[in-house]
């Protein structure tokens, strides 16, 4: 995946990206070895060290946002005629931590808890400027 | 000496045109004096609040200016768990005598629309659709069901239950019962959960008179014990509202926590309980939430739910007046109106939805955002 100017991730600091191979950024408590998802900011970053994740892990659960959420706090692109539910998780990254995120490329009827997942980026919207906006997902791996 | 619960009083929950949460919550006050017999001026204390209709301690302007304290509450889906707990604390201290509990609110229609910031969190998880509560219950009950062999069909027997006691209840909003398949057929909202299986944000107020027990042998109303009024927050590792992350090593949560401490201060099991308002935010809320404060193993709701056994009449009957799931949730009044309810089944005053054998410990149990729990016990 190659960035131009007008490309950007959803926040800065979430994901590694443009890569390769892209890495959620979590970050590492430094007196407990606890991992949180995302890396905290602000005065809390202290105490945390950035870690890229794995790219791996397993479905925890699912569900599927079949009404379109109400905005704010929602800023997707879609309006009530455009909106397509959309399916949402927790994967688990073995020996990290377990991450929320979107669903992309599932059909509900055949998910399954444990099913192997893997990290891919995705378009989120477009702005009005004309700037793609991204952000992550996991999908079924491959 | 023991803390009695000696007045309750409730406006309608649901939607009322043209009253708003504050006025709700005077009016529950004005009928909590009614039934304890007691005037706004005997009330030495109160602990109040809402979500999203303002400040309780504006009550005073229509019941009168007696200079009395008046603490407002903000602590999310616990707000009236926690008025209620610092009326407990004023009166169980000796500090005071007479004190109110009150929480009301009026929500919008649709899904609660929170702002990030406001949870600590970033607003990538907003902006990005995250944002919802109802989210959060579906893939917990999502899981509960593959772990624990929990059914579709189950889900659907709690909301059939719970619009069933609705029908029955003055106070609740939906009053028309539901049968199973309407349910699993509604439209989907987040899977497993349809339409039918989940409580809608709406209005309501509730208010209860608590009394040292030496007032109320004075007063002489029945004798409602508060034996527990618990509020507790999570461990790290649990799995709650609004979690863009969880632990891999699993923790406890807020409501096992505060239903042991609450078995522990009642001095009472799971056992000895007759009837239990349990948080049913969703119709697998109410399921997970029986194992969670004791009653029943993982699983065994399956079996529990065919046999009809949380029913009035059942072994252990649950929310008798509908839950959350007929009532609607006013935020500010929700953990009150279960209070509420429990005492109307100790007083054996429930008329259709009476519990019978004469019920005498009654427990509630809240839940809500960020991952907290109020439990009362009651004894009569």
């Amino acid at each position: 995946m190659s960035s131009t100017s007008q490309q950007r991730p959803i926040a800065e600091g979430l994901f590694t990206w443009p890569a390769a191979e892209p890495r959620l950024i979590g970050g590492r408590n430094r007196e407990t070895g606890r991992i949180v998802f995302p890396m905290p900011t602000g005065n809390e970053a202290a105490r945390y060290e950035a870690v890229a994740l794995g790219r791996q892990g397993t479905l925890w659960s699912w569900t599927v946002q079949r009404f379109l959420p109400k905005s704010p706090p929602y800023a997707g692109p879609e309006t009530p005629e455009t909106f397509r539910p959309y399916a949402l998780g927790y994967v688990e990254l073995p020996g990290e931590v377990i991450v929320e995120s979107r669903l992309v490329d599932v059909d509900p009827e055949t998910l399954r808890i444990g099913q192997p997942m893997e990290l891919t980026i995705v378009p989120f919207k477009t702005t009005a400027e004309g700037v793609e906006v991204f952000t992550y997902a996991f999908r079924p791996a491959t | 000496m023991d803390v009695c619960i000696v007045g309750i009083g409730i406006h309608p929950f649901g939607r009322t045109e043209g009253v708003s949460g504050l006025e709700q919550g005077v009016f529950a006050a004005r009928q909590a004096l009614a039934d304890a017999g007691l005037d706004w001026a005997d009330v030495n204390c109160a602990y109040g609040g809402s979500d999203a209709s303002g400040k309780a301690d504006i009550m005073v302007n229509h019941l009168g200016l007696t200079g009395l304290q008046f603490i407002n509450v903000a602590n999310g889906c616990a707000t009236g768990g926690s008025a209620l707990f610092g009326a407990y604390s004023a009166i169980k201290s000796g500090e005071f005598e007479v004190a109110m509990a009150v929480g009301f609110d009026k929500h919008p229609r649709g899904s609660f629309d929170p702002n990030p910031a406001d949870w600590g969190l970033p607003q990538w998880y907003g902006d990005t659709g995250f944002m919802l509560t109802t989210q959060f219950f579906a893939a917990k009950i999502q899981r509960y069901m593959a772990l624990h062999g929990i059914s579709r069909q189950s889900l659907a027997l709690v909301a059939e239950k719970a619009f069933h006691n609705g029908a029955l209840a003055p106070h609740s909003w939906r009053k028309q019962p539901v049968d199973v398949d309407t349910i699993l057929n509604s439209q989907m909202v987040n899977d497993p959960l349809t339409k039918f299986m989940f409580c809608s944000p709406a209005e309501g107020g509730v208010a209860l008179l608590l009394a040292s027990e030496q007032r109320a042998r004075a007063l002489g109303v029945p004798l409602v014990r508060l034996k527990a009024a618990i509020v507790r927050s999570r461990q790290q590792g649990s799995f709650e509202v609004f979690a863009p992350s969880i632990d891999v090593e699993r923790g406890l949560g807020a409501t096992p926590i505060a239903s042991r401490a609450a078995f522990e201060a009642a001095g009472v099991g799971p056992e000895d309980v007759d009837v239990a308002q349990l948080q049913d935010t969703e119709s697998g809320a109410e399921i997970m939430h029986m194992a969670e404060n004791g009653f029943c193993a993982d699983g065994d709701q399956e079996k529990w739910l065919t046999e009809r056994a949380t029913w009035i009449g059942g072994r252990l009957p649950v929310n008798t007046d509908g839950g959350c799931l007929a009532c609607g949730e006013p935020i500010g009044a929700s953990g009150l109106r279960q209070v509420y309810e429990n005492v109307v089944q100790l007083r054996g005053a429930g008329g259709a939805r009476q519990v019978p054998g004469t019920p005498r410990i009654a427990y509630s149990h809240v839940y809500g955002a960020p991952g907290i729990s109020g439990v009362t016990i009651l004894e009569r």
